[in-house]
C-alpha cells in the first residue's frame, strides 16, 4: 500500500502541493482528478523521486520513499508511464520494452514479460522492429504502458494516458488498464478525462490547487454534484 | 603520383588521430549538450603524462598508466566541474568547461615551465616503412586501422549492450531514462571515461609524429577535432569519424602546396561551407519525433 501524508512540494517558486494526504490500497485502481495545475503530475513525480518534497511522508509497504534515489524507488516495484508518453523515438519498439526492464537481471522472465505485453497489445508485436518515433499516438501510449509494465511493477502510475487520443483509442487503453489491474497490478491514474477515469476507479480523489478536497469511490464522485459541475461539464439539472 | 599518395596517407593518418579526439567531443555533446572545451587539454595532459611516465618507467608500463590516469582526469573533471551544474543553464556549464581548460593549461605551464617537451619515441610506431614507393612511419599506417577497430567496438557497445542502451536513452531524455531506473550520473561518467580513453590513445599516436608538447599543444588539434565533429554532425559518432578524415586529408592537401600557412583557415572555410549547405552537419541528428 502507498500512503501519502501531509505532502508539501514547491518548485520554481510555486507551492505545488500543500499537504496532500492519500492512500492507494493494494490491488485497486485509484484515480486523481483535477484541473490543470492542481498538482496531479507533481504528486506522481514526487512519488518517483523526480521532484523533491519539502515535508511530509510517502510510505510504500511501510518504507519511507522520500529521500531515496529514483532507481531504488523504481526497483521497489513502482513504475510510471509519463505524461506525453515519452517513448524513446530512436529505439525500436522492442528496445523500448527492454529498457523498461533495465533494472531486472532475470533474462528468461523478461522474455516472458515481453510476450505478455505483446498479448496485451498485439499492435506492438506487429511493429516490434519499427522505431518508436514512427508510431501513432495511440500506439506510443500502448508502448509507454507496456514499457512501464516491463519492470513488473506492483504499482503502476499513469499520467494522462488519454491525452490527445481519439475516443475509440482511449476506450481501448482504459479497458487494458482494467485488465492489467485484474492481473494484480495496483493502478494510480491521473486524468483530465474525469468521466472515463471515475468509471473504472475503485477509489478517487479530487485535487484542487495542491489540496485534496474530495474523495470517495469512483461511483460516488461520478454522482457528486460539485464534481459533475466542475469536471464532467454537466450543469445543474 | 607518389607525392599524392604520401599526402593522402598522412592525411588519413592525422584524420584518424583527430577522429579519436572528435569522438570525445561528440559523445559528450550527445549526452549533455555540452561542448567540452577541456577535452583538447585532456589530450595534451595525456601527452605530458606519456613524457613524464616513460622517463621513469618502461613503455609497456608507462602507456597503460597514461591511459588510466587520463581516464581518471576525464572522470574527475566531470564530477568536479560539470556534475554540480546539472540543473544550471547550459551556458554556465560551458563557461565551467572553458575554466577547466585554462586551469589545465596553466597547471601544465607551471609544471613544465612552459618549455616544449619531447615525446619519447615508441619503438615500432616510429619505425619507417615503404608503401607504394613512399616511405612513412608505421604509426601512419596503423592509425586508420586502429581507429576503425575502436570505432567498430564503440558502435557495438552503444547498440548491443545494456550500458549502450542506457547511453542512448539518456542522450534523448534524462527524466524518462531515470524512470527506467537508469542512473544518469553513472552513464555520464562512462561517456567521459570512453572519451578520455580514446583521447589518450590519440595522444600516443599524434605525439609520436609531432613530438613537441607545450601546454597549449592540445588547443589546435582539439579545435580541429571539434570542427571535425561539427562537420560530421555533432552528436553522431560515425559523423565525427568521417568529418575527422575529411579535415585531416584537406589539411594535408593544403600543406602540400605553397599555402601551408593557410591550412587551418582552409579547415574553417570547409566548416563554413558545410554548415551553409547542411546546417546539421553531414550526419546530423535526424528528428523522428511524432507527437
Amino acid at each position: 500500500m502507498l500512503k501519502i501524508e501531509n505532502l508539501h512540494v514547491a518548485y520554481g517558486g510555486i507551492q505545488a502541493l500543500r499537504g496532500v494526504c492519500l492512500e492507494v490500497p493494494d490491488g485497486k485502481i485509484v484515480t486523481l482528478i483535477g484541473a490543470n495545475g492542481a498538482g496531479k503530475s507533481t504528486t506522481l513525480r514526487t512519488i518517483t523521486g523526480l521532484v523533491k518534497a519539502q515535508s511530509g511522508s510517502i510510505q510504500w509497504d511501510g518504507e519511507q520513499l522520500l529521500g531515496k534515489s529514483i532507481d531504488r524507488i523504481i526497483s521497489s516495484g513502482i513504475a510510471m508511464s509519463p505524461e506525453g508518453r515519452r517513448v524513446f523515438p530512436d529505439m525500436t519498439v522492442l528496445e523500448n520494452l527492454k529498457i523498461g526492464a533495465y533494472l531486472r537481471k532475470d533474462r528468461g522472465e523478461i522474455e516472458k514479460d515481453i510476450k505478455w505485453v505483446y498479448e496485451l497489445f498485439p499492435r506492438l508485436e506487429e511493429r516490434s522492429w519499427q522505431l518508436a518515433g514512427t508510431l501513432s499516438g495511440g500506439e506510443q501510449q500502448m508502448l509507454a504502458v507496456g514499457r512501464a509494465l516491463m519492470s513488473r511493477p506492483k504499482l503502476m502510475m499513469l499520467d494522462e494516458p488519454s491525452l490527445g487520443l481519439a475516443p475509440l483509442v482511449v476506450q481501448d487503453i482504459f479497458s487494458i488498464i482494467t485488465q492489467i489491474n485484474r492481473q494484480g497490478v495496483t493502478i494510480l491514474l491521473i486524468e483530465q478525462n474525469a468521466n472515463m477515469a471515475l468509471k473504472i476507479a475503485h477509489l478517487a480523489y479530487v485535487l484542487e490547487t495542491g489540496n485534496i478536497t474530495l474523495s470517495g469511490t469512483g461511483a460516488e464522485l461520478l454522482a457528486n454534484e460539485k464534481v459533475r459541475e466542475a469536471y464532467l461539464g454537466k450543469h445543474k439539472g | 603520383m607518389e607525392f599524392a599518395i604520401s599526402v593522402l596517407i598522412s592525411g588519413i593518418s592525422v584524420g584518424g588521430q583527430y577522429a579519436l579526439i572528435a569522438i570525445g567531443y561528440t559523445m559528450v555533446y550527445g549526452i549533455l549538450r555540452l561542448i567540452n572545451f577541456a577535452h583538447g587539454d585532456v589530450f595534451m595532459v595525456a601527452g605530458l603524462l606519456g613524457i613524464y611516465l616513460s622517463a621513469s618507467l618502461p613503455l609497456y608500463l608507462a602507456l597503460p598508466l597514461v591511459l588510466l590516469l587520463t581516464v581518471a582526469l576525464g572522470f574527475l573533471i566531470e564530477r568536479a566541474a560539470y556534475k554540480p551544474l546539472r540543473a544550471a543553464p547550459r551556458m554556465s556549464v560551458m563557461i565551467s568547461a572553458i575554466g577547466v581548460s585554462y586551469l589545465i593549461q596553466n597547471t601544465a605551464t607551471y609544471i613544465t615551465g612552459g618549455q616544449p617537451m619531447t615525446y619519447p619515441t615508441i619503438p615500432f610506431l616510429s619505425d619507417t616503412v615503404k608503401i607504394a614507393g613512399t616511405s612513412t612511419k608505421w604509426v601512419t599506417i596503423l592509425t586508420p586501422v586502429l581507429v576503425l577497430i575502436l570505432v567498430l567496438a564503440l558502435t557495438q557497445l552503444i547498440h548491443h549492450t545494456k550500458v549502450g542502451m542506457a547511453m542512448r536513452a539518456v542522450s534523448k531524455d534524462f527524466e524518462t531514462a531515470q524512470l527506467m531506473g537508469i542512473r544518469i550520473n553513472t552513464v555520464i561518467s562512462v561517456t567521459f571515461i570512453i572519451g578520455s580513453a580514446l583521447a589518450a590513445v590519440g595522444s600516443m599516436l599524434y605525439f609520436t609524429n609531432f613530438q613537441a608538447i607545450t601546454p597549449t599543444a592540445g588547443a589546435l588539434p582539439g579545435l580541429r577535432a571539434f570542427v571535425a565533429a561539427v562537420v560530421g554532425g555533432i552528436g553522431s559518432i560515425p559523423g565525427a569519424v568521417v568529418g575527422a578524415f575529411i579535415i585531416g586529408i584537406c589539411e594535408n592537401i593544403i600543406k602540400s602546396t605553397q599555402f601551408t600557412v593557410f591550412s587551418d583557415a582552409g579547415t574553417f572555410a570547409l566548416l563554413i561551407l558545410i554548415l551553409v549547405l547542411k546546417p546539421t552537419g553531414l550526419f546530423g541528428e535526424k528528428v523522428t519525433d511524432k507527437v
